[in-house]
Parts: structure tokens; sequence; C-alpha cells
């Protein structure tokens, strides 16, 4: 069980990474609020304590791996790569500029990056990779991908499922954003995938449920994933699109939007609070 | 002793690699009885990786070898591994640069008896348009032991295409051989023959039959697609009236797009090519009677560099 202290703390972070990508986007330019800010609670949980990572040591054969599958919410993980210091902080003004080493996909010009991703469905099959010579090379190494829930359309995903419990990639672990709203609309509208847990568990994967904004149960879940023992686990968590800022939450509008400046600045203002609260 | 097939002298070189290199290793999509990726199989059961019938999957899995530090070699015929994972060996592997090598097996025509949907006739074309893949297309099974040898150390993303059936030599072997080079096996001064593959053995034959007609050819191995060595292609289209190109793919996108890609902006003679016109395969009983359907024979080399001579002359 996760102490309190450690919950507290990363949910602190969790409200500094939402900041940051709600600045990284800015005043009327377009950027992926919405899946970004469902996973600020998953991201600080697994970079901040799970997550063998040395920020001075990138390239560390032992390091754990994280791979964002759904390559389109990097503003996160860009947010917490700030946050650790491996991207300097001024960077955040040059993100998916000419100017700057930020894409808008997560790419290896970006320090901290482990691969290219944001074609949808491809990053599980990326990590049974890493996985497979991690696991030649005798590595400790974790591998974690997340996926979102709109991805799971993506048969490749399924190729990876069925290849990774076919090699009983136990040092992988899946993680599902159900935010249940993708690029035009509700999940349930426009593709719906019914029984996500079940469809895991046929395909051989150890199936765990988290609340994903419930820090102490994605730390609980990902201690679980790790413990378990021949076959791969996923963790679906439950989150909400946009969370934290009122005016996006659960709106398919904020999926990839431009801020006005009053919503900007009403956007930092409520993540402040929010964050307050927890001092 | 190098076999006369190149998926053999392809398995055979694989294993020599894995012995040298413990980076090594394969994945296939269960055709490891087809591709010779099976011999890797047999001496390194460890380091193979058998994906299924699950070609994007095992392209992406390549590419997080590749980003673990591995070597990893990626099996299908050559109209999956190019076609079915394209948006894979794109962003997974062509974007980050990774060095992942993809056996096109059975390339070309030479799965005969397959048919369209097993032919591999525009293969070159989609892995040419990609950003920092290199592609190779070897004319002879010792030209495949000779680009196999670099491959340990070769930057960035590698695609081969593999011949399915038994094939004449070309190259001596042991002489010295680097990827990238266009290596001219005939000198001639009446024409320039820029063959690849397959049709590297037939343009030798054109050669023959057309210095019995006074006709001197000079024939180049234009064995790496990409990078192409533009220099040596414009040095040796110099100085003659007729420039052919004959390759066992389509005329969109191969050798022959190639070969007028390094020619723009300079002044050269006529261009013409030999190649598989722009429709799918077919069926046949035999790879040779499928090869003359489409003309890919030393006859029609040769006529090609006689029409195109008797324009200049005219």
């Amino acid at each position: 069980m996760a102490k309190p202290d450690e919950i507290r703390r990363i949910e602190r972070i969790a409200w500094e990474l939402r900041a940051d990508v709600v600045k990284m986007i800015g005043v009327g330019k377009v950027g992926h609020l919405g899946g970004s800010c469902s996973l600020a609670e998953i991201v600080a949980a697994l970079y901040f304590e799970k997550m063998r990572f040395d920020p001075n040591a990138l390239k560390d054969p032992c390091r754990d791996r994280f791979l964002l599958s759904k390559g389109h919410c990097v503003l996160i993980q860009y947010a917490a790569l700030v946050e650790l210091g491996v991207i300097p902080r001024e960077e955040m003004g040059k993100v998916k500029t000419l100017a700057g080493n930020l894409q808008g996909h997560p790419d290896l010009m970006t320090p901290g990056m482990e691969a290219v991703t944001g074609s949808l469905g491809q990053g599980l099959s990326i990590g049974v990779g890493m996985a497979l010579a991690l696991r030649l090379a005798k590595s400790p190494s974790r591998v974690y991908v997340i996926m979102g829930d709109g991805e799971l359309a993506e048969g490749q995903l399924w190729e990876a499922a069925m290849a990774a419990s076919r090699y009983g990639l136990d040092s992988l672990t899946g993680i599902v954003d159900r935010n249940r709203i993708q690029a035009t609309g509700p999940t349930r509208e426009i593709f719906d995938i019914p029984c996500i847990a079940e469809k895991w568990r046929a395909f051989g994967w150890n199936v765990l449920s988290a609340n994903g904004h419930d820090v102490g149960a994605v730390l609980d879940a990902l201690d679980e994933a790790a413990a378990k023992k021949g076959t791969p686990t996923v963790i679906v968590a439950d989150t909400i699109k946009g969370k934290g800022i009122s005016f996006a939450e659960n709106l398919v509008a904020f999926h990839n939007a431009a801020l006005t400046q009053e919503q900007y600045d009403q956007a930092l203002v409520e993540i402040e609070e929010a964050g307050r609260r927890l001092q | 002793m190098t076999p006369p097939n190149q998926r053999s002298a392809y398995g055979a070189s694989l294993v020599k690699l894995g012995k040298m290199d413990g980076r090594v290793v394969a994945l296939e999509a269960d055709l490891g009885k087809s591709t010779q990726s099976a011999m890797f199989q047999a001496e390194f059961p460890e380091r193979y990786f058998q994906m299924g019938i699950a070609e994007q999957n095992m392209a992406s899995t390549a590419a997080g070898f590749a980003l673990a530090g591995m070597i990893p070699f990626m099996h299908s015929f050559a109209v999956f591994a190019a076609g079915r994972d394209y948006d894979q060996l794109r962003n997974s592997i062509c974007v980050p640069n990774l060095p992942v090598r993809i056996c096109g097996s059975s390339a070309g025509l030479s799965d005969f008896g397959d048919g369209k949907t097993h032919q591999g006739i525009e293969d070159a074309a989609l892995m040419r348009a990609l950003p920092n893949m290199t592609v190779l297309c070897p004319a002879d099974s010792i030209e495949v032991e000779k680009m196999m040898d670099c491959l340990l150390d070769w930057k960035g993303p590698v695609y081969i295409r593999i011949n399915r059936n038994d094939l004449p030599f070309v190259y001596p072997p042991g002489e010295p051989y680097s990827i990238g080079k266009v290596t001219m096996l005939r000198d001639g001064s009446h024409a320039a023959i820029f063959a690849s593959g397959i049709m590297v053995s037939k343009a030798l034959e054109a050669a023959e039959a057309l210095a019995a007609e006074g006709i001197s050819a000079r024939v180049l191995d234009v064995g790496t697609l990409k990078p192409l060595d533009r220099d040596a292609i414009i040095r040796h289209a110099g100085g003659v009236d007729a420039i052919v190109t004959a390759e066992e793919h389509s005329v969109i996108g191969g050798l022959g797009s190639a070969v007028v890609e390094a020619l723009r902006g300079v002044a050269h003679a006529p261009v013409e090519f030999v190649g598989v016109p722009d429709r799918f395969g077919i069926s046949a009983e035999n790879y040779g009677v499928l090869l003359a359907h489409f003309r890919l024979t030393s006859e029609a080399v040769s006529e090609t560099v006689r029409t195109l001579l008797r324009g200049k002359r005219k």
C-alpha cells in the first residue's frame, strides 16, 4: 500500500505537470490538452515514484522504459522531463517550433525520449521488442506502455498483446488511459470497444483496474503489476479527459484545442488552487 | 562454397553474423523455411523470435529490439515486408533511423506460382521513398554474402531484396565490396546497361550477344538502389549512345527511376527501361516463363539497346 505522504507528493507533482501542459499550449495555438491532463497522475506516479529513471543517466541500460503509444499527448511527458531537469525549462516555450526540439509527437530528437510513437498502435509492439531484448540481456528493467482507449481500435495493439503473452513478458506493463473520448467524439459513439478488460484477459494478460486520478490506487496497481510473474499486466485506468480544468473536462472540443486568454488564465488558476488544496 | 540460391546464402550469412555478434537477433512471421531464417533458428534458438503472421507487430518489435541495442533482422516475403507494415517501417524504424534489417524474401516475380498477391514488384519503390532507408538488390548469392558482411556496422535501416530461385553467379568470390558502390562488370563504349538483381546476369548475356554484332555495351550492377552512387551513374552513363536499365521490378520507382533521377540536369544519351510494366504479376508454371511473359530476358535487354542505337543513328 502506498504511503499517504508519498501519495501527497505525487498528487502535487501531477498538478504541476498539468500547469506546464497548459503553459506549453499557451494562447491561440492548438495542443492536446484533454488527453495530456487525463494522464497527469499516471505519468507522475511512474516518473517520480515507480520507474528506475536517473535524469543524469539517460542511457543507463538498467533504466525502466516509458513509451507513450498515444504519442499525441507527449506534452505531459515533456512536463515530467522538464520537472526532472532532463529538458531545459526554456524549451517549453519552443514546443512544436523549428527553434526547439520538442516535436509534436515523441521523437529521439528530444532528450529522455525512448522511441518514436504517435502513429497510433505501435507503442506496445516497441515495448515488446524492448522487453524481449532486455530479458536477453538479463536486465531488471521494466517497460511501461501507455495507450489510449480510442487507440485500442488499432489492430496492431492486439497483435502485440498476443506476442507479449506468447513470450510471457512480465516486465511489460500496459496502461490504458480510459478517458472515453477520442478525437471526434465519445469512444462509445465513434467506435465502441466493449469488454476491454475481458479482451485483455482473453489475450492472456493479467488485468487490473484503477481510478487513474487516485494516486494511491495507481501506485498500488503498478506494484501489483511488477509483482506478477509469467504474464504481462495491463492496468485499465479510468480517467477524465481534461481533468482539472472545469471547462474542458469530458469535452471532445478540448482533445486538441486552442485556449483563449481567458481560458488560459482560468485553467492556470484552477490548477493552482487544486495544487494548493493539497498543501 | 556459396550456394546458387540467394535464400540459402542469406540464411548462412545470417548465422555467420550471429556467431560474430551477440546483438544479432532474428524475427520471423511464419515463413522461416522460405526465408531461411530457420537456419538462424537452428543455431541460435534463444535469439530467434517467431512473431506469428503479424508483420506490423514484427516491424515495431524489431524497432524495440534496436532501441535496446540489438541488431534485428526481420523476415517476410518482399510484398509483405515492405507493404503490409509500411507505416511501422516508416514511423517505428526509419524516423528514429534504427539499425533494423528487413529481409524482403521471394522478391520480384520469383515466387512465380503464387501470383499477384505474393509477387513484390513495387517494394523497392516504397522503400526508396523512405528517408534513412538503405535499399539493396543483390545480383547473385555472392553479392548477398558481401552485402550481409557489411550489415553489422551499416548505419540505419536496410531493406534487402532476396530472390527465391537459383541464380547464375555474376561475382567471383573474395573480391572487395562495399554497399553504396556501382560495380562495372563489363566495359563497353556504345551502350551502358544499368541492372540490378536477376537482370544483371541477363544484361551480361545481352552484352555478349551484342558484342557478336559489333555493339560494345558496358554492364553496371547497381546493387545499392539507395543511397545511389550518383557520381558513378553519371560517369558510367557518359560517352555512350544508349542507356538501358534492367530490373525485376515495376518501371515506376525502382532502378530505372533512380538512374533517371541521378542523370537529371546532366546531358545524357536516351534512356529506356526494361522492367515490369505498371501492372501486377500473375501465376506461372515456372520462373523462366514468367520472366519471359514480362520480357525480363537478355533478348529484351539487347533488343532495347539496338532500338535506342538505331534511333540515334537516324
